[in-house]
């Protein structure tokens, strides 16, 4: 058993607008092992939306194949994608994409409704696992406009880890926070890879890129750089060091 | 996704926007109710039709004479001295579906005991025409066939007749009346049976055997109808067949020459006058209805803004694991959330309406169940087929775009 969890395979991707194609992806190959912490960095029209698209199983490779936990993603139906998305994948969005008036908890829950194996008391203490996993104790019935961005935030990673997913993707995660609270989140994502988890996490921000233990840099559709990150910062440390805030 | 936990989540998008659920259901509620409140006034009326019309006797038919003259002018059927107690033997003997029959011989005249007297009707008939048209005695019995070949001099009497000829209450029977000139005496009172449906006073009349009419009375040996009720309701139509054949036998009628008699079933006066009152009760239904199909496109319209409110949350959905069937399902079980709840308070609604009716505008109303059932069943089938297509789109949504939907 290789402990491999992501093997992209000169993987290609191109859209056809009217006449043109555009290829976004050009051929990309990459392995994330059990265990990593990998951001994914590239410029605007780089194709990390693409790959994330793809990477999220929300989309299919044209040419090359993409093997997740040891499944060809390219060979499964449109159902068995939403069922791969729903046990492998915990996806923590950009704008955390809450059910608005939906408490915390049943936002946590929601990916459990999806999995008809699991009955409803198991969802319900997972769900607040999740939730203390993420230190939201004692915010289980906020509503998402009860609650600050940055909590918003650890909710939609609570409602990632929920399913006990393969890997965690995260889309920007931290794009519409302050650097305050995105380091309270990377030293979140830090300790949960601590503890075992695989992260893949897409960025433009070099400074989040820093977090992590292996950046992987697209440019034009295919793979520039891949690089290990030799100095590795820790989150909490970069939270200390931070100035004191002065609350108004 | 199990199906109750969409059932949950329906109702919870639903409590979220209680206000939008209401009005949306709206449509439905009127549809409903208005529904099964025209249905049940038309089965109320039609039922009320039926019961005064099986009160005559539901199998009872009746032979008429009639001109056979072509070209000549017509004339009121009775008027045409056709039938004798000739026909009324052959129907004796050749129709084996008709049970009982009797000759009917009638005359116009005043009836007078001493002092009082009163215009009325007298009807010459055999023993048997109280149980063809469900006539009871109430006091006193009914004459014998032996009255009716002695031509005896004995009557009963509807109720109108002896509160007019005995008005301080006094027992009429076996008191002597006269009919015109002719003296009777009663041997029994019939049990009142109230105004027919057209208006007509049932108990204004004078029951002897018709013999006794044609002799004394009348000085015919014609009747004016005959009176038969077939053995039962569904041999009416053996019945006229095989009198129609023994009637032509007597009366001499070759192929292809008119009848000079005709023959009508209760079945066929019911069918007509039912025909009226259902062509009346499907008009209001199918305007009714309307309603119905507009409440289901308000429930489309909707569910399309809905959809596109919620194109967010399907791409969040899609992207943590629901298959389309999932977001279907989720719609559409909205929809016809939204259009049941509304058929039921649509039902609620129109019983009470049902209810309310008969006492403040004394229309006889029948809560039938199918009418609740159709129209329960119509609301679930508008709420699936109107929730269709919004679901349909919800599914197919790309959870890419949907994500990123602004």
């Amino acid at each position: 058993m290789s402990n491999k969890i992501l093997e992209i395979k000169e993987v290609k991707r191109e859209f056809i607008m009217g006449t043109e194609t555009v290829r976004a992806l050009k051929g990309i190959s990459f392995d994330v092992n059990a265990g990593e912490f990998v951001t994914i960095m590239g410029s605007s029209g780089s194709g990390k939306t693409t790959l994330l698209n793809m990477l999220g199983c929300l989309d299919k490779p044209t040419e090359g194949t993409y093997m997740l936990d040891n499944v060809n993603v390219k060979e499964l139906s449109k159902d068995e994608l939403a069922k791969l998305r729903n046990t492998k994948i915990g996806f923590v969005f950009q704008a955390y994409n809450l059910l608005p008036r939906t408490t915390a908890l049943e936002n946590v829950e929601l990916p459990l409704l999806y999995n008809p194996l699991i009955s409803s008391q198991e969802r319900r203490e997972r769900a607040i696992a999740a939730l203390q996993a993420v230190k939201l104790d004692g915010r289980f019935d906020h509503t998402p406009n009860q609650l600050s961005g940055g909590q918003q935030q650890r909710v939609a990673i609570a409602r990632a880890l929920v399913n006990e997913p393969v890997m965690i993707l995260a889309d920007e995660a931290t794009g519409n926070l302050d650097t305050r609270t995105s380091y309270e989140i990377m030293a979140l994502m830090q300790d949960l890879n601590a503890n075992g988890k695989t992260i893949v996490f897409v960025t433009h921000e070099p400074d989040i890129a820093g977090f992590s233990t292996r950046t992987v840099m697209l440019r034009d559709g295919k793979v520039q750089k891949d690089t290990e990150n030799t100095n590795r910062r820790s989150a909490k440390e970069a939270l200390a060091s931070l100035p004191e805030t002065d609350d108004y | 996704m199990k199906i109750i936990n969409l059932i949950l989540l329906a109702i919870k998008a639903l409590q979220r926007n209680k206000l939008r659920a209401l009005l949306t259901m709206l449509g439905i509620i009127i549809g409903v109710a208005s529904v099964i409140t025209m249905m049940s006034i038309g089965e109320g009326s039609k039922q009320s039709i039926n019961n005064s019309l099986s009160s005559m006797g539901s199998n009872m038919i009746t032979i008429m004479p009639q001109s056979n003259e072509p070209g000549g002018a017509r004339i009121m059927g009775s008027s045409f001295k056709t039938l004798t107690i000739k026909d009324v033997e052959a129907l004796q003997k050749n129709a084996p579906h008709i049970a009982m029959i009797s000759p009917l011989a009638s005359s116009s005249g005043q009836s007078i005991n001493a002092a009082a007297n009163w215009p009325t009707t007298i009807q010459g008939v055999s023993p048997e025409y109280l149980e063809i048209r469900k006539l009871s005695v109430q006091d006193g019995i009914i004459f014998s066939e032996q009255d009716v070949k002695s031509s005896a001099k004995v009557c009963l009497l509807g109720k109108t007749v002896v509160d007019n000829l005995f008005p301080n209450g006094e027992s009429p029977l076996g008191k002597v009346i006269r009919f015109g000139k002719i003296p009777l005496q009663v041997i029994g009172v019939l049990t009142a049976k109230g105004t027919s449906n057209f208006g007509q006073d049932q108990d204004d009349i004078i029951i002897a055997p018709y013999t006794t009419i044609q002799k004394r009375v009348l000085s015919s040996i014609y009747f004016n109808q005959i009176y038969a009720s077939a053995t039962k309701e569904d041999d009416s139509d053996e019945a006229v067949d095989e009198a129609t054949v023994a009637l032509k036998a007597t009366h001499k009628i070759r192929e292809g020459e008119e009848n000079d008699f005709q023959i009508r079933t209760q079945a066929e006066l019911m069918t007509m006058l039912n025909s009226t009152s259902s062509m009346m009760t499907a008009l209001l239904t199918a305007v009714a209805s309307i309603s119905l199909v507009i409440g289901g496109i308000g429930i489309m319209n909707i569910m399309y803004v809905s959809v596109t409110e919620r194109t967010r949350e399907i791409g969040l959905r899609m992207s943590i694991g629901a298959r389309g069937i999932d977001i279907l399902l989720q719609f559409l079980i909205e929809a016809v959330m939204i259009s049941v709840t509304g058929g039921v308070i649509g039902v609620v609604l129109g019983i009470s309406a049902a209810i309310i009716i008969p006492s403040m505008l004394n229309w006889p109303t029948v809560i039938s169940e199918s009418s609740i059932v159709i129209s329960f069943l119509v609301c679930a089938v508008t709420g699936i087929f109107f929730g269709y297509y919004p679901a349909l789109k919800a599914s197919g949504l790309d959870p890419i775009e949907a994500l990123r939907y602004e």
